[in-house]
């Protein structure tokens, strides 16, 4: 089933009587049977460049989404970052995915996660009741932040309709400073840089690249950055990229090295401070990100990662795999969770795992 | 304002509830003399007081999950405190109700600068956070202007934030985790030092949920490197049209400042007899701050320049050094000590999409004329966050409810513009019967389910955030008996 505008998909929600399968581009391997629902409710609703606000239909492709801020020299802050190649998926992101899956690229570090620049939304419950939460202006404290509870909810809670989000001016220039240290290395490298005041804006470790940090700004004081930080990473031996900075932060974005490879893919979310143990643990090919705060592991199929990396502070997806795709929460949190989910679909039909 | 009749079944048990409290509690931790409890009367919202049943001042999180069962035993209200300083009721007690005061957790447990976190006691003041770490070079971003005595507690229960959000965000995007007690007194702990959630982002949803939905003891904090230096230009405007103008250009251009702060002339006036900070005669001014290194300052400034000098100003004044910059963010830095002087003032803070700024402002003006009453304008305007000053005479009969009719027509004013009620203050009492301007019974009741979930006596700051017609139900029986709404009423809009 497609639905195109938020009445569609009250009335399919309403409908429903077995679980339904939410997908906005179905690029994210999110797992589950049920029937299949696809929310193509596209199309900018709103776009306010001085304002730096954009309002957009849940099913909005992506790619139209960049293009139209772009336009505008504008971004979206948290660089969305795309997952088809590593995954092995073809199908075009949505804006509405991206929400539901709150997923962020390497600008992280900087400006935050796809749920901070999420300013608004409106859902349509498992009770096929349509709910606006949050709104169009990036300060709101008016009533409870469902906005951060939709924002990676696998539409557990409720099918998003319509996102909001904050934008910011694209950076006129950019630079990155690569210095090659083995993965046991990365992690000093990376949190020297990081505590600098030089406004890093991605800062990660890639096979045979190593160890890579990114400024964005404007073109001098990129630079003067730039120069100040090789100066302090010197010890690394560290140099400055120019022309290869745009192509070093899509591969790390989209994990490159991992294209085309079979195995199982994980990414684990920890202290940056014990990635390398974590990776070295782990005893598989490895990408880190967030200043070593994510860490992409390919590992041979089957592989139990949760067992191999322990101890870690944090958690960990099988983004493919067999294994559970999320971490097994706390029993206090798993039980609030759940009541959570019992209150916003009480008929459990947004629940594809409960599908026979 | 109206608040829910005290339950006159706990009134009856003072005695009994009080002795329970200290037998979990030592000595000195339990308030419950008249003369005592009143400096809990109130919070910054100082025209609203009532005097709670008793005050609880616990030093460690296992303190505070034993005050929360022996309240949750005895259904007694419980009102979560920090520092005191909420400008919308937030902690404003009710007869029946146990004030639970965070004031005696202030230490700093963890500094970690490897992993650019710090985890304190949720008491600990949110300018102290900063002094603890300002030694080596590092800052906690969000700066409510009442950073010197809000509490840590206050910020993560308001989701406050500042003047620096442009660049910065608010709380809740430089909060990694907490430890939050539960109604029930059961000890949680959410997110930590990595990122995201696992599963739903409850930490997101207990950010800003005003107290209602657990007490927060411990947070764990986003940390920052300082920037190597920061520098204001000051520029006047002949209209707020055209400052309103201004500031959409410098975000179109592509820059971004840490701060842009507006102030009108009511505002420009009141502050230069307050403290003669030497701003220039004119209708409207704006105060932009950029940061990094002197060059870095300079190549941003001078596009701001470029940008300014299009829209004719009164006045470009750049600091030159830190006296200059001093000066140039005195008077706004004494608005709200000006407006004090002058009189009475109640302060709202709805945000409006930036666009909308022209139109706004020249909507207050004509609203403070048809009501009679003298409005200042001082706000943050790279985030459209306003806040309108309504002066009044608190001692003329009838003019404080007139200044809070004024506020709530501004407040629908900022609604209708696109915007919203409270953009860093929070609901509290204050805006609490106004929140069906912005949201419909079906969005409300969204939000209900969430405190159903965590608190289902409703007896968690429960007069608050929620009109009291809407809460009714739950608060008068537990959130088993709030009914779910009917899909045929509260159909999409």
């Amino acid at each position: 089933m497609r639905v195109e505008s938020e009445a569609e998909l009250v009335e399919a929600v309403r409908g429903a009587r077995a679980p339904l399968r939410v997908v906005g581009g179905g690029t994210r391997g999110e797992v589950g049977a049920g029937a299949r629902l696809e929310v193509a409710i596209s199309g900018v609703r709103l776009y306010e460049p001085g304002a730096l606000t954009l309002i957009a239909g849940a099913g909005t492709p992506l790619s139209e989404i960049e293009a139209a801020v772009a336009a505008e020299g504008q971004r979206l802050p948290f660089e969305p970052p795309r997952w088809g190649a590593l995954l092995g998926l073809a199908g075009e992101s949505t804006i509405g995915g991206v929400a539901a899956a709150n997923v962020s690229g390497p600008r992280r570090v900087q400006a935050g996660a796809c749920r901070d620049s999420l300013i608004g939304l409106r859902f349509v419950d498992g009770a096929g009741i349509a709910v606006q939460a949050g709104g169009r202006v990036m300060k709101n404290v008016t009533g409870y932040d469902l906005v951060k509870l939709l924002a990676g909810s696998g539409g557990r809670l409720g099918v998003l309709s319509e996102v909001a989000f904050k934008l910011l001016p694209a950076a006129p220039a950019q630079a990155t400073v690569r210095a090659e240290v083995p993965l046991s290395e990365a992690g000093r490298v990376l949190a020297a840089a990081l505590a600098s005041p030089f406004d890093v804006s991605g800062a990660g470790w890639l096979p045979g690249q190593g160890a890579v940090v990114r400024l964005e700004g404007l073109a001098g004081s990129v630079e003067y950055r730039a120069g100040r930080l090789a100066a302090l990473l010197a010890p690394w031996g560290a140099r400055i990229e120019r022309e290869g900075s745009a192509a070093i932060w899509r591969d790390l974005a989209e994990v490159q090295p991992f294209h085309g490879r079979t195995g199982d893919i994980w990414r684990f979310s920890v202290k940056p401070s014990e990635a390398a143990a974590i990776a070295a643990r782990l005893d598989g090919e490895v990408v880190l990100d967030w200043g070593g705060g994510l860490i992409w592991a390919l590992l041979p199929e089957g592989t139990d990662a949760r067992a191999r990396a322990a101890p870690y502070t944090g958690h960990a997806t099988c983004l493919r795999g067999r294994a559970p795709r999320a971490e097994p929460e706390a029993p206090a949190v798993a039980a609030l969770s759940r009541a959570l989910r019992a209150r916003f679909d009480p008929r459990g039909i947004l629940d594809p795992e409960r599908a026979g | 304002m109206d608040m829910p009749v005290p339950a006159a079944r706990v009134l009856a048990r003072k005695q009994e509830i009080v002795a329970r409290l200290r037998a979990v509690l030592p000595a000195d931790s339990v308030i419950d003399d008249p003369a005592e409890t009143r400096a809990y009367e109130c919070d910054a919202l100082s025209a609203w007081r009532c005097a709670p049943l008793a005050v609880v001042l616990p030093r460690t999180t296992a303190e505070v999950a034993a005050v929360l069962r022996v309240c949750t035993a005895e259904g007694v209200p419980v009102v979560p405190r920090g520092a005191g300083t909420s400008l919308a009721g937030g902690a404003m007690p009710t007869a029946d109700s146990v004030v639970l005061g965070l004031a005696r957790m202030t230490r700093v447990l963890e500094v970690d600068f490897e992993n650019r976190f710090i985890r304190v006691e949720a008491g600990r003041t949110n300018l102290s956070v900063t002094a603890a770490i300002e030694g080596e070079g590092w800052f906690y971003a969000p700066d409510p202007s009442s950073q010197l005595a809000c509490a840590i507690a206050g910020n993560i229960a308001m989701n406050s934030g500042g003047a620096h959000c442009l660049k910065y965000g608010v709380t809740t995007n430089n909060l990694l985790g907490v430890t939050l007690v539960t109604g029930a007194g059961e000890v949680i702990e959410l997110g930590g030092p990595f990122c995201d959630a696992a599963g739903l982002d409850l930490l997101g949803v207990v950010c800003g949920s005003e107290g209602q939905l657990g007490v927060v003891t411990e947070a764990v904090l986003r940390i920052l490197p300082k920037p190597e230096g920061a520098r204001p230009v000051l520029i006047g405007f002949a209209a707020n049209e055209i400052a309103g103008a201004c500031v959409a250009d410098i975000i179109r251009a592509g820059i971004l400042p840490v701060a842009i702060e507006f102030m009108d002339r009511p505002c420009i006036e009141a502050t230069e007899a307050f403290c003669a900070a030497g701003y220039p005669d004119c209708e409207a001014l704006l105060i932009v701050e950029c940061e990094g290194s002197p060059d870095e300052i300079a190549e941003q400034l001078g596009l701001i320049r470029e940008i300014a000098l299009r829209h004719d100003p009164v006045e470009f004044r750049e600091a030159r050094d830190a006296e200059e910059a001093r000066r140039i963010w005195l008077g706004r830095k004494s608005a709200f000590g000006a407006m004090g002087q002058k009189g009475d003032y109640i302060c709202l803070d709805g945000t409006i999409p930036v666009s909308a700024l022209p139109e706004v402002l020249r909507g207050i003006a004509a609203l403070g004329r048809d009501f009679g009453l003298e409005v200042a304008n001082v706000f943050h305007a790279g985030d459209g966050n306003m806040h309108p000053l309504i002066l009044y005479d608190a001692n003329a009969p009838g003019e404080q409810e007139r200044a809070e009719a004024l506020g709530a027509e501004i407040l629908k004013l900022c609604v209708a513009a696109g915007g919203c009620l409270t953009g860093e203050h929070g609901v509290g009492v204050e805006k609490r019967d106004l929140m069906g301007v912005q949201f419909t019974a079906a969005d409300l009741e969204a939000q209900m389910r969430v405190k159903d979930v965590f608190d289902p006596p409703w007896l968690l700051n429960p007069a608050k955030v929620f009109p009291l017609a809407a809460s009714a139900g739950r608060r008068a029986g537990g959130a088993s008996r709030g009914a779910a709404p009917d899909p045929e009423v509260f159909g999409p809009r």
